[in-house]
């Protein structure tokens, strides 16, 4: 990757000022908040997350009858508070939907890279094994894996990463196939580059755009993949709040205390929203087609 | 010692449904500093003929026999980290299609740096001043904005110019340049070919151009070699073969050009059409569609004789 690294440093034009995009500032705040808050999440947060207050069980958010002004945001089954474990949970459910998300991206790019340039068998092979990847239910997957290598949090990322990749390769492939067939790219062989720097630097930035995509879209879905892993016993053991396990934890009694899957549903989708609202202005600042 | 010296070169494609014969035999020679005009309809072989050159040529393509020597050096005998030092650096290649043949994520002053960079080496800095400047010498105005520009963002007569800067950014010694023209309105065109004289003139280049375009053959060419099915069938300087072609083809290929002393009168054509060239050969290859043909003409090959001075055709009809 430092080919491409350095490439991209050759002094550019300087940057034309450009009008400030809503998507951006929102986005980017928004992560921003979410994520400073799970980092700062200790000194944040005014409980302990795992603290249980019994006689203060389900109490609703701070605005409505019975709710306590030292508990914002209500409390759980177990007298919880729901804030600090939003504030805690954000630091398992960011941190590992980030690292899984890079991992997928790496595999899955990499190897969609090699298989749509080099063509023949080696894009049979890797293929192939994507097609495995497929017909196999990753849920399952995952399930065989973790009890194999035991629950932990890098076991959960490593295998959401390992199972999602899939999506990258295939959107990879299918855009380098075409991208290959383009006369920049026999011009850049016709000037002496060597293969794996014309795929780094004139093939890969080129299919940038649907890997930022797919990207957003699935750092929203390894979120919710970690809390299905942790439904079923496999991801992150409680009491380590995480934000799909509250989610799933807060739907047996949504009823009537609306508020345990409520919040942490919220912060997923705030997640989700500012994450494709960002990824969609990045899709559109690399495009230079689209800069005018 | 001429630059570049092709020797009955052979380049196939296995397909599915038999083996295209898409180069058969090609031989040609272009010196240092001359213009050679490779001549032919689209599927001749005018392009295998410069993908093999430069030994890029797609698969199921192979170079299945022949010598293409530059200099002194056997360029079909190089390995492959020799052959990628020579693309670029001696041979660089100028493509069709200017919408196309430049990357469009980079600017233009971005992709000629790296091509400098990687070529020469030397700071990031200088490597954007000679950019730059390359950009000034192809004659592009306010080059030094136009280095920041992305290639959507000029005309297609700046991006064949940026195109043109980026090949000869290292220095080569011979150019190929693949139907350079062909996508340009016939303004832009002139000016095109007019620059691609001037710098092939002031670096004493080698140029080998590739074109349908008799015309484009005319203002730029010193010798031209007209290539049919996979071979040369007559080769001469410029002047005689527009002013004396032999080869009934050559003959057929500009009377189709319109002329104003035909003013009114329908525009000719060749009838019929280039053989298949998955069939093995016997004869002529123009043979099927020669208004001249002997009978000896579809059993063997005619040879290519010198009829005049430097002017070789391969046609046995024609007694000049």
């Amino acid at each position: 990757m430092s080919v491409v690294a350095s490439d991209a440093a050759i002094p550019l034009a300087a940057p034309s000022r450009r009008r400030v995009s809503f998507r951006a500032v929102f986005g980017l705040s928004v992560l921003l908040l979410l994520g400073g808050a799970a980092v700062l999440a200790p000194q944040l947060a005014p409980w302990e997350p795992g603290k249980q207050m019994l006689l203060k069980r389900l109490r609703p958010p701070v605005w409505q009858a019975r709710g306590l002004r030292e508990h914002p945001l209500g409390t759980d089954h177990l007298g919880r508070d729901i804030l600090s474990r939003i504030l805690y949970g954000g630091r398992i459910s960011l941190g590992v939907g980030l690292t899984a998300v890079t991992l997928a991206a790496l595999i899955g790019v990499s190897l969609g890279l090699c298989a749509g340039f080099f063509g023949g068998r080696t894009d049979a092979f890797i293929m192939r094994v994507v097609d495995v990847f497929l017909a196999i239910p990753y849920i399952l997957l995952a399930m065989g894996v973790v009890f194999a290598l035991g629950p932990s949090l890098l076991n959960v990322i490593l295998v959401m990463g390992a199972t999602r990749w899939v999506q990258f390769a295939r959107i990879v492939r299918a855009d380098v196939l075409s991208i290959r067939e383009r006369e920049f790219v026999a011009g850049a062989r016709a000037r002496g580059n060597r293969p794996l720097r014309v795929l780094l630097r004139h093939v890969l930035p080129n299919a940038l755009t649907p890997i930022i995509v797919v990207a957003t879209l699935e750092l929203a879905f390894m979120i919710i993949y970690e809390s299905a892993l942790s439904f079923l016993g496999l991801g992150v053991q409680p009491p380590t709040p995480t934000w799909g396990w509250m989610l799933s934890d807060g739907r047996n009694y949504l009823a009537n205390a609306w508020w345990l899957a409520t919040f942490p549903g919220l912060a997923i989708m705030l997640t989700v929203l500012a994450v494709n609202l960002l990824g969609d202005w990045l899709r559109d600042t690399l495009d230079p087609r689209l800069k005018v | 010692m001429a630059l570049l010296a092709v020797e009955d070169l052979r380049t196939h494609f296995a397909t599915g449904s038999g083996v295209v014969r898409a180069v058969d035999g090609v031989s040609f020679e272009v010196e240092r500093g001359e213009v050679l005009g490779l001549v032919g309809e689209s599927g001749c072989g005018k392009s295998v003929t410069s993908l093999s050159i430069m030994r890029l040529v797609p698969a199921p393509g192979r170079v299945v026999g022949g010598r293409i020597r530059l200099s002194d050096e056997d360029l079909l005998d190089k390995d492959a980290e020799a052959m990628r030092r020579v693309r670029g650096a001696r041979i660089a290649m100028v493509f069709q299609e200017p919408m196309t043949s430049l990357n469009p994520v980079f600017t233009i002053g971005d992709q000629i740096a790296a091509a400098v960079l990687a070529h020469a080496g030397g700071s990031r800095r200088a490597a954007w001043e000679r950019a730059v400047d390359m950009l000034d010498r192809v004659q592009v105005p306010s080059p030094r904005e136009r280095a920041r520009d992305y290639p959507h963002q000029l005309s297609g007569g700046l991006r064949q110019r940026a195109m043109i800067a980026l090949a000869l950014a290292p220095g080569p010694e011979l150019l190929i340049a693949d139907e350079p023209t062909t996508a340009l309105d016939v303004t832009i065109q002139a000016q095109i070919l007019d620059l691609l004289r001037r710098l092939q003139a002031e670096r004493g280049m080698a140029v080998l151009l590739i074109t349908h375009d008799l015309g484009v053959v005319a203002e730029l060419c010193h010798r031209v070699a007209i290539i049919y099915a996979g071979r040369i069938v007559e080769m001469a300087p410029v002047a005689s073969i527009f002013g004396a072609p032999l080869h009934p083809y050559t003959r057929g290929l500009l009377r189709c050009l319109p002329h104003p002393s035909r003013f009114g009168q329908p525009l000719s054509s060749i009838e019929g059409a280039p053989p298949d060239l998955r069939e093995a050969r016997a004869g002529c290859p123009f043979a099927p569609r020669c208004p001249h043909v002997l009978p000896d003409c579809r059993r063997e090959e005619p040879a290519f004789v010198e009829r005049r001075p430097g002017h070789f055709v391969a046609c046995p009809v024609v007694t000049a």
